[in-house]
C-alpha cells in the first residue's frame, strides 16, 4: 500500500545513483552524496560534480529484520554507512555477506545491484551496493 | 512578543483505538482541553494540528478544515503542521507564535496519529518517509535501522554498553504503571529488554517506542483570556523553539549528537532565562533507548558519552537530579508519532499543575519538553513555568 512508486522519479535520479555521482563544495571543501547544487553544510552554491571513488570502508551497519513493506521479500538484509576513499559517506546496502559475520571497518567496493521492484507491473529499481573487498 | 499561557490540556489514552476514527480522536482531545481551560469553544480562533502520516495511513489530508468541521467551529484559521515525529512540537510552536504575535488571543494546538489502521510493514514504510525517499528509504533502511547506526556509533565512540543504555526502557515502563493514559502500564526487567527480538541490530523490540493511536491538545491564550479561564495554577510558556539539522545521517560528521537539539536548547534556555539546572521535570523523545541517553547529553544534563550514567545512577528517577519521562516517555506512555510532542507537553504541564499523582515531582516549577523529528532533522523544545 505505502510505496513511493513512480517511474519518473527513478528515471530522473538514475545517473547519480548508477554512477555514484557526488558533489564537492569549492568553498568548504566537503564532498557529499548524492550530488546537489548547494552544499548542505555551508550553503555555498559553488559545487562541482564528482565521480566518487568506488572503494571505501564500512563504518557502521545494521541488519534490517523488520523492513518497510516494499522490502519485505528481501529481509533480513544489511544497511550501512560506507566511508569512501575521499572521505564521502554513503548510505547503502551491504551485499554478499552473512549478517552475523560482518565487521565494522572492513574494506568494501561498489557493485551494481537490484534494490526493489515497484510491484508486479512496475519497474525494477537498481543502484549501488557495497560488498567486502577480497 | 507578548506572554503566552497554557489555559488547558486534554488527551486520549494511547492504545489501538480500533473503534475510533482519526477525526474523532482529535475531537475528543480538543473537548477535554477546552473543558480543562474553562474557555468557551467559540472563543478559539485558530488550530494547528500536528500529524505526520494521515495521508498515507488514512488517505486523509486537509486536517485543519476536517477538525474545524467535526468540532463545530468552522470559520477558524486551521491547518496541519508536519515535521515527522516532531509534528506535535512544531504545531505547538506555530500556536505559540500565533498568540505571542498578537494576531490571535486563543489558539488550540493538537497532535494526532492513528497507526493501527495500517499493517506493520506499511507503518514502517510511512515512518521512513521522515528521511530522504530517493537516497535513504530507497536502500531499504527502516527508521529503527537508522537509529541502530546511531547506537553503533555511540557505543564505538564512548565504549558504552547496551545493558546500560537499555535501562532507559526499564525506567519508562516503571513510571507508566501510574499513568492512566499510557499504552503499556507494566514493568519490564533489563533481562526482558535484552532478550526481546532484534528489530535492527543492535536495537531490540523493547528498546523501541511502540506504535499506537492517540490525540492530545493544548489551549493557549493571552493574559487577558487567562483571566476569563480563572485557572488555579497559572502556567506560562517560558520558551518555544524549533531547529533543524542536515536531514540524513551519512551527511553529518558526528552521529552521536543531535545538533538540532543543541541549537534549539541553546535558544530555549536563553529565551526562558534559565540553565539546565533550573529544570525540575524533563520530557525527552526516547523513541529508542539510545536517543534518551543522547538527549540527556545534548540538553546539557550530562557530559557527552555519559548520559547513560545518569540513568544507571538513578538521577533521572523521581527524587533524582533530573526527573525524566515520569509519565512513561515514548517507550511506555506510547508514541503516536505526530501526537507525541503534544503528549509530552500534556505530561509536563500535568506535573506543573501538581496533578501527576504518584509520579509527582514536589513543587515542580519548570518543565522542559523535547520533541524530535526524523533522526534529529528537526527538534522542538518547549519550556513551561508555573507562575506564582
Amino acid at each position: 500500500m505505502v510505496k513511493a512508486n513512480s517511474i519518473p522519479r527513478v528515471w530522473r535520479e538514475r545517473t547519480i545513483k548508477y554512477r555514484l555521482i557526488g558533489g564537492k563544495c569549492k568553498k568548504c571543501g566537503k564532498s557529499f552524496y548524492p550530488f546537489r547544487r548547494i552544499c548542505p553544510r555551508c550553503g555555498s552554491e559553488e559545487v562541482e560534480e564528482v565521480h566518487l571513488p568506488r572503494e571505501g570502508k564500512l563504518l557502521y551497519y545494521t541488519v534490517i529484520r523488520a523492513p518497510p513493506s516494499d522490502f519485505e521479500e528481501y529481509a533480513p538484509y544489511v544497511v550501512g554507512i560506507v566511508e569512501l576513499k575521499d572521505g564521502t559517506r554513503v548510505l547503502a546496502q551491504i551485499t554478499d555477506v552473512v549478517e552475523d559475520q560482518l565487521e565494522e571497518g572492513v574494506n568494501v567496493e561498489a557493485v551494481f545491484r537490484k534494490y526493489r521492484e515497484q510491484g508486479k507491473e512496475g519497474i525494477i529499481e537498481y543502484g549501488i551496493k557495497f560488498r567486502p573487498k577480497t | 512578543m507578548r506572554k503566552v499561557y497554557v489555559a488547558g490540556i486534554g488527551a486520549t489514552k494511547i492504545r489501538e483505538h480500533w473503534e475510533v476514527s482519526l477525526r474523532e480522536l482529535l475531537v475528543k482531545a480538543a473537548q477535554k482541553a477546552i473543558e480543562d481551560s474553562n474557555i468557551e469553544k467559540k472563543k478559539i480562533q485558530a488550530a494547528f494540528i500536528g500529524n505526520m502520516s494521515s495521508g498515507v495511513l488514512q488517505g486523509q489530508e486537509h486536517l485543519g478544515s476536517l477538525f474545524a468541521t467535526w468540532m463545530g467551529i468552522p470559520g477558524i484559521a486551521a491547518s496541519k503542521v508536519e515535521a515527522a515525529c516532531a509534528s506535535g512540537g512544531a504545531a505547538f510552536h506555530s500556536a505559540y507564535l500565533a498568540v505571542a504575535s498578537g494576531m490571535y488571543d486563543c489558539v488550540i494546538a493538537l497532535g494526532v496519529e492513528k497507526m493501527s489502521d495500517a499493517l506493520t510493514g506499511d507503518v514502517t514504510a510511512a515512518l521512513i518517509m521522515a528521511d530522504d525517499q530517493d537516497y535513504v528509504a530507497f536502500t531499504g533502511a527502516s527508521f529503527v535501522g537508522l537509529n541502530a547506526l546511531v547506537y553503533r556509533a555511540y557505543m564505538k565512540k564512548y565504549g558504552a554498553k547496551q545493558e546500560d543504555i537499555a535501562l532507559f526502557a526499564v525506567h519508562d515502563h516503571k513510571y507508566a504503571v501510574n499513568n492512566e493514559l499510557a499504552q503499556f502500564r507494566r514493568e519490564f526487567s533489563l533481562e526482558d529488554v535484552l532478550k526481546s527480538p532484534l528489530i535492527a541490530d543492535p536495537i531490540r523490540l523493547l528498546e523501541c517506542a511502540p506504535t499506537g493511536d492517540g490525540a492530545a491538545a493544548v489551549v493557549l491564550c493571552s493574559e487577558e483570556y487567562l483571566k476569563e479561564a480563572n485557572n488555579e495554577v497559572k502556567i506560562e510558556v517560558a520558551a518555544s523553539t524549533l531547529a533543524t539539522d542536515i536531514l540524513s545521517l551519512h551527511d553529518r560528521d558526528d552521529l552521536t549528537t543531535l545538533r538540532a537539539t543543541v541549537r534549539a536548547a541553546e535558544k530555549a534556555y536563553k529565551m526562558a532565562k534559565i540553565s539546565p539546572s533550573d529544570v525540575d521535570v524533563l520530557e525527552v523523545h526516547d523513541a529508542f533507548t539510545i536517543l534518551g541517553v543522547i538527549h540527556l547529553e545534548d540538553l546539557g544534563f550530562a557530559k557527552k558519552g555519559e548520559g547513560w550514567k545518569l540513568v544507571k545512577e538513578g538521577e533521572i528517577e523521581l527524587g533524582g537530579k533530573i526527573p525524566t519521562n515520569l509519565m512513561g516517555g515514548l517507550k511506555a506512555r506510547g508514541h503516536p508519532v505526530g501526537a507525541t510532542g503534544i503528549y509530552q507537553i500534556y505530561d509536563a504541564v500535568t506535573q506543573l499543575k501538581g496533578e501527576a499523582g504518584k509520579n509527582q515531582v514536589d513543587d515542580a516549577e519548570v518543565a522542559l519538553a523535547q520533541n524530535v523529528g526524523g533522526v534529529g532533522g528537526t527538534v522542538s523544545i518547549n519550556i513551561f513555568r508555573r507562575v506564582r
